[in-house]
């Protein structure tokens, strides 16, 4: 199939920034979204245009460094899927498609489509772990039996891949579906609930310092999430900041 | 020069690791605050040390190409983790988990480091489940078990088909402890593009800021390698996209030598590529083949008619179906280890029994293991268990529960339901046994220069059993390094800060910059994946599942001339100091393009076939690996001394005391 592309370009994190226009034929509608622009890539340095510097790592769903908004979506339309699990037979012949950066404040452009999250890692490095040592003298994995319901609902909380979606598709740009889906996974597990109360004030409050705005409950996080994080992950750290507010 | 010394303590192969603990020099805790280590790579094995070295005290420089330390590959491992814990109560043991390491990996690894794996490798579930890993628990609370390739018991830990994620979120997260703790600092979006040796020792990297393209220089006491395998070589791997050999190709190059770097993994189950764009292949996890049966049609008739859309895999009947992994393999059947499997895989499609248009392709089929659950689960529910739909429905529903994301990740890519219709696989190269020379202590030729994780090659000989690389990355990081290092740096209290103004340091740092300019400069007619997409057709045709004389000869000849043009011929766009892709690729590849030909020739010096080394002149009659055990009972250590196919050959004996050394049958 033949494509439009209009894609944000931007020299570096100074630059203004602007949509460029490409056009793109022979695509297989079994190539991924992320081989569909190293196709163009190639193309453009062939013509001596330099190509478009756009994250990614795995190609499997999995590391999270992939982004991207296509057409308006963080992934783009496919549903449960990272871009670069996003396939061209979601696409048709002729298609215009809108390729930019994931947009907030808290993750300023580095270069056309690259943005810094680096704001996550701080949100983790203030709370997101149990304070064990790991030289190695824990007691027995099994010596605390833990419900497969709570472990599993952990589990499906620890899932989330740190990509960013939830921020880019908010309208208020806020991260509580990434910061509550650390606080949900240790809430849920004994080994979690000693440190509870700090790590939930604390967390939050490094969210506001870094600048994501606040949740408003539109969801739209939750729909646009590759992983399927869950909106009751909010309501879970919710409570937890009440409970940790009123005991404090 | 350097020699060969395994350093392997004496004593019973029980207590090694107990009594060298107690023997080894410690650094008190008032000294380690005076001492820098380096950490390259921030997966399993880079995490779990930068953690544990910063929780002893020393200050922890790590660093990462990726935005963050949560991108490391070890993210995408997907089965599990082994462990000897014993809690299914099926006759595991510490013996049985070194036992079955050292014959899976074709009796090619050194029996006192594979023992202290196994050994601690108990310890890495208690230390994983304290840090609030969600693994997966039955209904009684305790952590569940499933089984893999190569051994006769359940001993794999696992969280769905997300064991890696979780596992690396666990050391990520104790390395934000240390981060918010002030005792690492972290370098994201930095690559280490050279090891700068002074006096003989390492101590320090030369590393360029990916963001603005500063070349930086970094200096400490101790140089830690942890930056996973060079499957990438082969350009199409289950490897992520910017996996790549430089850091580990610059120490050797420093002097450290590189062992085995023919022993590569090709993984059994993996999705087959469908077009000449392909960018990665993605693997589906071995755990597919506890329930999943491989097989493709007996009859060529079904074969054409598959190929040319007139049938459907689920309407060739039992009889007319070859299981030929059990058929070859009675005693372990579907659950032979991965050489084995992908080697019968490529058998069948040489033959003509490919499934796919491509020729490369056989079937998964999960339509027993559905129906045998779901019988199951009516019985449980006392529904009728002679209701088809009702069975096929609550059996889909388990396998759900147990693959369900693995099975969303093959919908997504093929665009079939793998519910409905049997998964198409294909072998994909994926892990890669050899890796830089280190001693017992982990330490490298080079004095001060480790190396872990998938970067050496200590644990798991010609070929890795599933879910082991898992472990070996955190019991090196975790539990093995923190101790071992000491040893070393004992000596080294009294040493003070290293300065990075040293001639070694200029020195190292004009290369590197000497190196990006003439890449940038060049200004030729083909790009990096022009080349890297060549390299990787040499190496998968000719280094690939299987080999020859006359293949490794011409791979040789072949892979020196692509690296002539590459360097003659290769555009790279944009400038120096800003964020260059382009200029990253490149670098990573005129590494390949080096250890490409290393890894060909120590391919052709090793005549006989082990694990994931296969020889064609070197097979039994019925086309199993034929292993030579009077001349290649040794470890090939190469030392660069100019061109990599000139490397010189040093060998390490491989004595095998605790272990009677057999044929390696799954018969």
């Amino acid at each position: 199939m033949k494509l439009t592309l209009k894609i944000w370009r931007q020299k570096s994190s100074t630059d203004k920034g602007s949509l460029e226009t490409y056009l793109i034929s022979e695509v297989s509608e079994d190539m991924s979204f992320l081989e569909m622009l190293d196709v163009l890539n190639e193309d453009l340095i062939e013509k001596g245009i330099e190509p478009v510097a756009f994250d990614h790592d795995c190609r499997e769903g999995i590391c999270g460094m992939c982004s991207l908004y296509i057409n308006g979506e963080a992934h783009g339309p496919d549903r449960r899927v990272t871009t670069c699990q996003l396939h061209m037979r979601k696409f048709n012949d002729g298609d215009t498609i809108f390729i930019e950066p994931f947009r907030a404040n808290a993750f300023p452009v580095v270069k056309d489509l690259v943005v810094d999250r680096s704001a996550f890692d701080r949100i983790q490095q203030s709370g997101g772990y149990v304070s064990v040592n790991t030289s190695g003298n824990t007691q027995d994995a099994n010596s605390i039996p833990i419900p497969k319901d709570d472990a599993d609902i952990a589990f499906d909380a620890a899932t989330c891949i740190g990509c960013g979606a939830c921020v880019a598709s908010c309208k208020n740009s806020s991260a509580m579906l990434f910061v509550s889906a650390k606080v949900s996974q240790f809430s849920l597990l004994p080994q979690g609930k000693v440190e509870a109360k700090e790590r939930v004030m604390n967390m939050v409050n490094k969210m506001d310092e870094e600048g994501f705005g606040n949740c408003t409950n539109t969801g739209a996080c939750e729909v646009e999430c590759p992983k399927g994080i869950s909106l009751d992950n909010i309501s879970r750290m919710n409570r937890e900041f009440i409970t940790a507010n009123v005991k404090k | 020069m350097a020699t060969l010394n395994s350093g392997v303590p004496n004593g019973e192969l029980k207590e090694k690791w107990t009594q060298y603990k107690d023997s080894i020099n410690l650094v008190n805790p008032a000294n380690k605050r005076n001492i820098d280590v380096i950490v390259v790579g921030t997966g399993l094995a880079g995490g779990s040390a930068s953690a544990t070295l910063a929780e002893l005290g020393y200050n922890v420089k790590t660093f990462c190409y990726q935005d963050s330390p949560r991108r490391a590959h070890s993210i995408a491992a997907q089965g599990g983790i082994n462990a000897a814990k014993n809690y299914q109560g099926d006759g595991d043991s510490t013996y049985r988990l070194f036992y079955d390491t050292v014959k899976g990996g074709d009796y090619r690894s050194r029996e006192a480091n594979v023992y202290r794996l196994a050994e601690v490798s108990t310890n890495i579930i208690d230390q994983c489940v304290a840090q609030g890993v969600p693994f997966a628990r039955d209904y009684g609370g305790l952590l569940d078990n499933r089984s893999f390739g190569g051994v006769l018991v359940s001993r794999t830990f696992y969280a769905k088909g997300q064991t890696g994620q979780q596992l690396l979120l666990g050391a990520y997260s104790a390395m934000n402890r240390q981060i918010a703790r002030g005792k690492i600092k972290m370098y994201n979006r930095h690559e280490m593009l050279d090891v700068v040796v002074v006096d003989g020792k390492a101590r320090g990297i030369i590393a360029r800021n990916l963001i603005t393209g500063e070349i930086e220089r970094h200096s400490a006491h101790a140089v830690v390698i942890a930056s996973g395998g060079y499957g990438n070589v082969y350009f199409l791997s289950t490897n992520a996209m910017g996996s790549n050999t430089t850091a580990a190709w610059k120490a050797h190059k420093k002097g450290a030598f590189f062992a085995n770097p023919c022993y590569t993994q090709i993984h059994p189950t993996c999705i087959p590529r469908s077009g000449e764009y392909q960018s990665k292949l993605t693997l589906m996890s071995e755990s597919l083949r506890n329930d999943g049966r491989i097989w493709v049609p007996k009859n060529m008739e079904d074969v054409t008619a598959l190929r040319e859309g007139k049938l459907k895999a689920t309407q060739i009947s039992e009889e007319n179906r070859d299981y030929y992994l059990e058929r070859r393999y009675p005693a372990f059947g579907n659950l032979v280890p991965r050489d084995v499997a992908s080697r019968a895989a490529k058998e069948r499609c040489d033959a003509g029994f490919g499934v796919n248009q491509t020729g490369e392709a056989v079937y998964l089929d999960f339509s027993s293991a559905i129906i045998r659950y779901g019988k199951e689960q009516a019985l449980l529910n006392g529904e009728d268990e002679s209701n088809e739909q009702l069975v096929k429905k609550l059996g889909s529903e388990i396998v759900k529960s147990k693959y369900g994301n693995l099975f969303q990740m093959y919908e997504k890519i093929v665009d079939e339901n793998p519910y409905e219709n049997p998964m198409m696989i294909y072998p994909a190269v994926h892990y890669t046994m050899g890796g830089i020379w280190v001693d017992y202590n982990l330490m490298t030729t080079v004095p001060g220069l480790y190396a872990i994780g998938e970067a050496n090659f200590s644990d798991h000989g010609s070929n890795r059993l599933g879910a082991s690389a898992l472990m070996q990355g955190l019991a090196d990081g975790y539990f093995v390094l923190p101790y071992t290092i000491g040893d070393y740096l004992s000596d080294d209290i009294r040493t003070g800060p290293i300065s990075t103004d040293s001639k070694e340091f200029e020195f190292a740092e004009s290369n590197v910059k000497q190196l990006l300019s003439q890449l940038i400069s060049n200004k030729g007619n083909h790009s990096v994946d022009y080349y890297h997409k060549k390299l990787g057709k040499i190496m998968w045709d000719k280094c690939g599942m299987a080999r020859t004389e006359v293949g490794l000869n011409e791979a040789i000849k072949e892979i020196k001339e692509l690296r002539e043009d590459f360097w003659k011929n290769v555009t790279v766009p944009g400038k120096l100091n800003e964020l260059n892709k382009e200029l990253e690729k490149a670098g990573r590849v005129a590494d390949f393009l080096e250890l490409g030909e290393l890894f060909a020739k120590d391919a052709l010096t090793r005549n006989e076939s082990c694990g994931g080394h296969f020889r064609e002149e070197y097979a039994t009659k019925e086309g199993e690996a034929k292993r030579d055990d009077k001349n290649f009972t040794f470890v090939s250590a190469w030392e660069h001394v100019g061109e990599p196919s000139e490397a010189k050959l040093h060998k390490e004996k491989l004595d095998f005391e605790n272990i009677e050394v057999k044929e390696r049958s799954y018969k």
